[in-house]
């Protein structure tokens, strides 16, 4: 009896007016025109130039060269293996803090949970940077190893570096996945299988482990993904032995017309498109989330002393390790000189005040390029989570689909896509070329961002019963009254979340950047932190701009945070 | 109800693709009547409320409002009053905003608003809340608001769908009687849609049974329980032992095990219906012979079922303190006034 329904008689013939306005289906046009511009085409457009001979005809002969290529077989192996190594790497950290956080008492949990985030708010290869010095050849760990021991260990070494960076970044995606598998796990699923008779083990195995499993796999495709993708930190570290490096040089040195930047392309979508297939697989009907309501997580534990205290070493040292980067990077941007050596040499602001001399422009340019960004993905988000959540108009279900898919679209590809699509079209005046104006920049993040904003829409929708805007309807409210008045209100704090990630996200992202940026003027923070952290004169001032891309994007997220706090306990406290 | 009319629904039909939920309705509700749609769930008892409310359009038949067809109006142009299930009260408007939002869109003065709005917290007892969220309300009172914002546009007809559902069975009780004072003060036309036959019985004026679609019967609470057109409405409208039989030529009715005379009504195979307080328990050999199988102490009544050859007959028996009641495994006599009977075809 209860069951809303949006969901009107096919037969009858007035259903069609009330089902789809002209502005919905106007709004929905919108939102398709948008994807099929800067994201279809784009991508449509790099795929068939892999596949084009010199006169536009098909053939295979592009991928035949790229396999005989060997540097391109191996770069191939690299990546594969490099994104395969950070899961593991990363799983080893992610999966035990997840685990002792959701199992046992302990004292400072909320402090642990925020810490295991921070990695993922600074970009990957700024890190890079300072793990060099700390974990590098003639890092600070090294430095001490082989003054104690007399040997050196090479975490930074070629592959092993990208591996550690990467894992370092982006094992929070595993953390907070897992979390919340656990955290959905009724604590009465595991009760009635004690009170069957499982224990140790067995009750891991049987109850925990295949409940939390589908939250796991999520977040190890996501790492997977993500690091197939990342650019910008090979490059930091000279390993160029890697597709995504490949395919920029290859770009960028040889020209866009090169097919074998487009061959690379094409087989990174395929790469990430297997591996969110693969996750996808395996947990097809493990979708246990929907299913098991409320939860409260596994049934909590106090260790003993020991325990505790194992516990304490562990997740303190895991930490340490984790926030390395960023302590590297907070040294690094007050230190005079540090080189061969522990710690700087001495201390000073100076690479601040260059920042704020020089690299103002950035800061701008950054908040600027991701704030419409940000912008444009609540409200193509919210639009289409409408769409989808409350019309029934046709293909709204393919068009999300295609928003969604850009999460698994490298950058680097869009990049180059834009890049080849919107290069020959000149802006009126200025006679520039479209794909090189900085509000390309925006639309590639919009685009690659739109699916987070489009998650934080739908769940926030979700969330809002149909009578409450059936309620406005009924006291006279038209459909756009009721969407001013009620939903979008009550949508705030969803699309705020959506906001900030879409910024945070965008705020680092590097890889589309370094294709799309061509005047210095227009560069985005993250880009310029790139370019000084290629000399060794600017790594302070890099570092410096790096300490206050963390500032900004850790206020935002909070900000965002509370606010969303806020709007929950508006909604929770007995109005359903 | 022949005079002013309030709602009429003329063969109404509505269904998803091939599933039929509303299968030919057609009532009449009488200007300022107190109306109930009783049925249990998947009966469209909520999709007929729906309908009228303008969330949904019938495949056929058309409604009226007064004299005006709404079938293929927009729910924003039809002037109904809805309480929802669920109140659906907007967390993020005070409770003052929340009755105030209908009067905004019919674009009234500031201060006839603000009037209106008062008076009609007043109304509910609920003008010292007017600057509280919802979520700072207790049930009781979120309901009272849900009520206040729909009766402050004066709509046409107030449809409350399930409105004291949500609320404890104290709550509940006290509601529905204000509930109908409220109505009968303001005169208002009322259909109240429920699966809870004793708050219809109530409330309401009259009631339209409904189940798998289909009206079963509409009249007055009393009419119905008195003379149930069929099994559905006997059974869903308190207890009744239904007896499979027949009718014969002397207007005896006829079932295995035993004959009860003068009931009436044409010859053939029948049905009769009575109700378990209307079996009278008294010593072997008065009327049917039966036998005690169970019983179960009530509080007000005794319910024994009691085994009459191969029928199964259930007796209500008021309990007095004090008195002795019928061992399991007594012989006893059941005797039925054949006025009690309700005979179904």
């Amino acid at each position: 009896m209860s069951a809303p329904f949006l969901a009107l008689p096919r037969h009858s013939s007035l259903t069609a007016r009330f089902a789809a306005s002209p502005a919905q289906i106007a709004a929905l046009a919108f939102v398709a025109l948008f994807l099929i511009a800067f994201l279809v085409v784009p991508i449509v457009r790099v795929i068939f130039v892999a596949f084009a001979d010199r006169d536009g005809g098909f053939t295979l002969v592009n991928f035949r060269d790229f396999l005989a290529t060997g540097l391109l077989r191996e770069a191939f192996w690299n990546s594969i293996y490099v994104a395969a190594m950070t899961v593991l790497l990363a799983s080893l950290i992610a999966v035990p803090l997840a685990t002792i956080l959701a199992r046992f008492q302990f004292k400072g949990a909320a402090l642990i949970h925020t810490l295991g985030v921070i990695p993922l708010v600074m970009p990957p290869f700024v890190g890079a940077v300072a793990m060099q010095l700390i974990y590098g050849r003639n890092g600070a760990i090294n430095l001490l190893l082989n003054d104690w021991l007399g040997f050196r260990i090479p975490f930074m070494e070629g592959l092993n570096g990208v591996i550690f960076v990467e894992a370092l970044h982006y094992f929070p995606f595993i953390l907070l996945n897992l979390s919340a598998a656990l955290a959905n796990i009724d604590s009465a699923m595991e009760e009635s299988a004690q009170n069957l008779g499982a224990h140790g083990f067995t009750l891991f195995r049987r109850i925990v482990f295949p409940l939390a499993l589908p939250g796991y796999v999520a977040g190890a495709a996501l790492v997977f993904v993500k690091v197939f993708d990342d650019l910008a930190t090979p490059l930091l570290l000279n390993v160029t032995a890697m597709l995504a490096p490949q395919a920029y040089l290859k770009i960028t040195s040889v020209g866009i017309t090169d097919p074998m930047g487009y061959v690379i392309s094409v087989i990174m979508i395929l790469c990430s498109l297997g591996a969110m297939a693969l996750s996808a697989l395996a947990l097809r009907g493990r979708d246990f989330a929907t299913q098991q309501r409320g939860g409260g997580g596994l049934a909590r534990r106090t260790l003993g002393r020991s325990g505790n205290a194992i516990a304490a070493i562990f997740i303190v040292l895991v930490l340490l390790v984790v926030l390395s980067p960023h302590i590297g990077i907070f040294l690094l941007s007050i230190g005079t000189v540090w080189s061969f050596a522990v710690l700087p040499d001495g201390y000073t602001l100076a690479h601040y005040a260059t920042v704020v001399r020089e690299a103002l422009p950035l800061i701008s340019n950054t908040v600027l390029y991701c704030g419409l960004a940000g912008l444009i993905d609540i409200v193509l988000g919210a639009t289409l989570a409408y769409i989808v959540l409350r019309t029934r108009l046709p293909g709204r279900k393919l068009i999300e689909q295609v928003a969604m898919s850009a999460v698994a679209m490298p950058g680097l590809v869009l990049g180059i896509g834009l890049l080849r699509t919107y290069y020959d079209v000149k802006l009126p005046f200025s006679g520039e070329s479209l794909a090189t104006f900085w509000f390309m920049l925006v639309i590639a993040y919009a685009v690659r961002r739109l699916p987070y904003a489009l998650s934080a829409a739908t769940a926030a929708l979700q969330q809002l019963h149909v009578s409450l805007e059936e309620a406005a309807e009924s006291l006279g409210a038209r459909k756009f009254t009721t969407l001013l008045r009620i939903v979008v209100p009550l949508m705030t704090g969803g699309l705020l979340a959506g906001f900030v990630t879409s910024f945070a996200t965008a705020a680092v992202e590097l890889s589309a950047t370094l294709l799309l940026v061509t005047h210095a003027p227009d560069a985005p923070l993250a880009y310029g932190i790139y370019v000084y952290m290629q000399s060794a004169a600017g790594r302070g001032p890099g570092a410096a701009l790096g300490v206050i891309a963390v500032v900004v994007v850790a206020i935002a997220t909070y900000l965002a945070y509370r606010v969303a706090e806020h709007e929950r306990g508006l909604k929770s406290r007995g109005v359903f | 109800m022949g005079e002013e009319r309030g709602v009429t629904i003329e063969h109404v039909s509505f269904g998803y693709g091939a599933t039929a939920v509303l299968d030919d309705i057609s009532l009449d509700v009488a200007k300022g009547e107190f109306f109930a749609f009783l049925g249990p769930s998947g009966s469209g008892k909520t999709t007929l409320l729906r309908l009228i409310a303008g969330f949904g359009t019938p495949a056929s038949g058309r409604i009226l409002i007064g004299e005006r067809d709404v079938t293929s109006l927009p729910p924003w142009d039809r002037n109904v009053g809805m309480v929802f299930q669920n109140y659906a009260l907007w967390p993020h408007m005070t409770v003052a905003k929340n009755v105030a939002f209908g009067l905004e869109r019919r674009k009234l003065a500031r201060a006839e608003i603000a009037r209106k709005v008062s008076d009609v917290l007043d109304l509910v007892d609920l003008a010292p809340f007017a600057e509280r969220r919802p979520a700072q309300l207790s049930g009781g009172q979120q309901q009272r608001v849900a009520l206040a914002r729909t009766l402050v546009i004066e709509p046409a007809v107030l449809l409350l769908d399930e409105p004291l559902s949500n609320l404890d069975a104290r709550l509940r009780v006290e509601m529905r009687s204000e509930l109908r004072r409220l109505q009968r003060k303001l005169g208002i036309t009322a259909i109240y849609v429920t699966h809870d036959q004793e708050e219809a019985n109530a409330v309401a004026d009259r009631i339209a049974v409904l189940d798998q679609g289909r009206i079963q019967q509409i009249g007055a609470p009393l009419d119905l329980y008195d003379r149930p057109a069929n099994r559905f409405v006997a059974t869903f409208l308190g207890t009744a032992n239904l007896i499979e039989g027949a009718i014969d030529g002397d207007g005896h009715f006829v079932a295995g095990g035993f004959v009860l005379p003068g009931v009436g009504g044409e010859s053939g195979s029948a049905c009769m219906s009575v109700r378990p307080q209307d079996v009278v328990v008294g010593q072997p050999g008065n009327g049917i012979d039966a036998e005690v199988a169970e019983r179960e102490f009530l509080g007000g009544h005794t319910r024994y079922r009691m085994q009459a050859g191969e029928q199964t007959i259930f007796a209500d028996v008021p309990h007095r303190r004090g008195a002795e009641p019928h061992a399991v495994g007594t012989a006893v006599g059941l005797m039925i006034d054949a006025k009690q009977v309700s005979v179904l075809r």
